[in-house]
């Protein structure tokens, strides 16, 4: 299991064209992967519509937790998703 | 005749029958199904796959910002909680209808209660649900009509399914009864050009066959017009076409006075389809896609590349490009990862690159050399300056490494106040509007709740543009507009009449501020300045310089 807490790049939080290129990532990793925001319930981060409605933010921490294949390669693939603007 | 008022988006008009969206579908009936769970699981997997691979299909035809929206819907079908969720309310007997409206609702109420951009996405699920549903029932997929006519389409709001593939030769218009200006409906209506009007809460009371005529400008729809509106607003259309058909021309003024129209653009990727829509150079080119994927600043080779690429698309022309614009609200790692309490009055733009000064050295080299090697016209400017020290500090590096034309963008009071002194220590200046109006305004232009106040039409923030046009003039230094504003067609007048001599803009907002440039003389604009400056807020300013302008062209008509 790996675990890394990152904060959103995005200008526009983790909505729309974000949470798409996100959880398209998680599916195509075929990790099992848990996204929780700063001390809440984690939900399944290849759900998208369990990831927009966390409300996530611009600045807002998240943790996510990896679970099989090549965990760090994954971990540290979704957390450079995170940290970057895909927002004009 | 009856006059509905809703937000317009664009500047065109239509005219046409009403033609209404199909109704929703009834709420499926909570009762227990006569299948086994595991028979209504598979029902309902067949018909979320099924509408999942339509929408992505749409998706795939429609492109652009289309595409991401509709992808987005079809992974939402296909969504494993959402999956989930339909499979633990099978397990308690109900139908496979029942359980996806109410998986669908849950999350939709969900996205409704946080409210904003993403409440506006419920609208989203809504239609996803009503899809998979119409499916299950084997019915007629909720949609656009196609009555075999050019329409108005009358909608309650429309999914971005649904105005992806609209018909552009058979909708002539669009009105929505909900949404709001940041709705699917808007963004796409606004890409695509579709006259539109959202938001008319009264247009649920339009029926089919009512003709209407939509000003997307005055965001009002006119029910039951007399004949002389029907005949107004077909020449409106046809000037409108007129416009769009000839070849763009420079932007000037109805006296002659040039105002070159410039585009704002973000990546090279735009630069040919901004030429196409007549913009004669670029106002404002953003360099910060080359560096937010990075983890360190690219080489100069490699920056040099994409700089040489933009000048040779713009050839001949002026290109004005703003040096990376980093800060605390657009984090670099290797240029400011300290949080801040305050990003937007923090250390960014100018304050980031003077702290990391090897990076803004880089950066000027490369442009530098990819202007030695093209001939387009290169200005380069730096942003969020805020004295003279700043100013003086920018301009210097850059000539020393080569830059010809090297000036700053206004964005803080403090250099709009004193801009006599700033453009003495630079060759021009350029006023981003957008952030001008969020610091004067002390209003966070990220802020939903103090959206009202971020309004370019304010006399405080028209001021102090004025000041930097008088300061423009009297050194006879250009002062362009790169913000949201200069989109604006009425604005865009004021803001020459408040001394600016260009006007940078998205691509697609050319067409109409040049023909609105073309209605008005020099001295015109600064009548209309003067009324805007004068007025009490945002809203009167904008009164006073429409009112002004109506003055302007009902003495011409009359003279003539």
């Amino acid at each position: 299991m790996q675990e890394q807490t990152v904060r959103i790049g995005s200008t526009h939080g983790l909505h729309a064209r974000p949470a798409k290129l996100f959880t398209q990532a998680v599916a195509a990793s075929g990790a099992t992967v848990m996204l929780s925001k700063s001390g809440g319930t984690p939900v399944n981060a290849a759900s998208i519509l369990g990831v927009i409605s966390q409300g996530i933010d611009h600045g807002d921490e998240v943790t996510l937790v990896v679970e099989g294949g090549d965990e760090r390669a994954v971990l540290e693939q979704l957390i450079g998703l995170l940290s970057t603007d895909h927002d004009d | 005749m009856m006059e509905i008022t809703g937000t317009g988006i664009g500047q065109g008009v239509a005219v046409g029958p009403v033609v209404r969206m199909a109704e929703r579908l009834p709420e499926p009936v909570d009762r227990p199904s006569h299948l086994d769970p595991e028979r209504e699981g598979e029902r309902a997997r067949a018909s979320l796959s099924v509408v999942g691979a339509e929408l992505a299909a749409r998706g795939a035809k429609a492109g652009g910002a289309a595409k991401d929206v509709l992808e987005a819907q079809a992974m939402m079908a296909e969504d494993p909680s959402l999956i989930e969720a339909v499979t633990t309310r099978l397990a308690t007997g109900a139908t496979a209808e029942r359980a996806v409206f109410e998986a669908f609702a849950t999350y939709r109420e969900l996205l409704a209660g946080m409210g904003g951009y993403l409440g506006e996405r419920a609208a989203d699920l809504d239609d996803i649900s009503q899809r998979v549903i119409a499916h299950l029932l084997k019915l007629p997929a909720p949609g656009v009509p196609d009555p075999g006519h050019p329409f108005i389409l009358v909608a309650r709001d429309l999914a971005p399914a649904d105005t992806a593939t609209l018909d552009l030769d058979k909708v002539l218009g669009l009105i929505t009864v909900d949404g709001g200006p940041t709705s699917h409906t808007a963004i796409l209506a606004r890409e695509k050009s579709i006259v539109a009007v959202v938001g008319a809460a009264d247009a649920a009371g339009l029926a089919d066959g009512d003709t209407v005529v939509v000003e997307a400008a005055r965001g009002v729809v006119t029910s039951g017009p007399t004949p002389e509106q029907i005949a107004a607003a077909k020449a409106a259309i046809a000037e409108r076409a007129a416009q769009t058909a000839v070849a763009p021309t420079p932007g000037a003024l109805a006296d002659g006075t040039a105002v070159p129209l410039l585009a704002n653009l973000g990546s090279t990727d735009g630069a040919a389809e901004a030429i196409r829509l007549g913009a004669e150079g670029v106002g404002l080119f953003r360099t910060e896609f080359l560096f937010l994927d990075a983890d360190a600043a690219p080489s100069v080779r490699e920056q040099q590349a994409q700089y040489t690429r933009l000048l040779t698309a713009f050839a001949g022309r002026k290109v004005v490009v703003r040096v990376l614009d980093a800060g605390a609200d657009k984090p670099l790692s290797f240029l400011n990862d300290a949080p801040e309490e305050n990003p937007a009055l923090g250390l960014r733009g100018i304050r980031a690159l003077r702290h990391s000064e090897a990076i803004l050295r880089e950066q000027l080299t490369a442009l530098a050399a990819a202007d030695a090697a093209t001939d387009a016209e290169l200005w380069v400017m730096a942003p969020m300056i805020a004295t003279v020290d700043e100013t003086r500090y920018f301009t210097s590096l850059a000539k020393e490494l080569g830059i010809r034309v090297a000036g700053v963008m206004v964005e803080t009071p403090s250099a709009a106040l004193i801009a006599g002194r700033v453009l003495g220590a630079c060759d021009f200046a350029s006023i981003g509007t957008n952030d001008l109006t969020q610091y004067t305004m002390a209003a966070d232009r990220l802020l939903g709740t103090v959206a009202a106040l971020q309004n370019p039409w304010h006399p405080a923030v028209l001021r102090l543009i004025a000041e930097v046009g008088a300061a423009g003039a009297e050194l006879g230094k250009p002062v362009g507009i790169c913000g949201e504003a200069a989109a604006d067609p009425l604005l865009a007048v004021v803001l020459v009449g408040l001394g600016a001599t260009s006007l940078s803009m998205s691509p697609s907002a050319l067409a109409d501020v040049r023909a609105s440039l073309a209605r008005y003389s020099l001295s015109d604009a600064q009548a209309l300045a003067q009324a805007a400056l004068a007025a009490e807020g945002a809203a009167e300013a904008r009164a006073a310089a429409d009112a002004a302008a109506t003055d302007i062209t009902s003495a011409r008509e009359a003279a003539s």
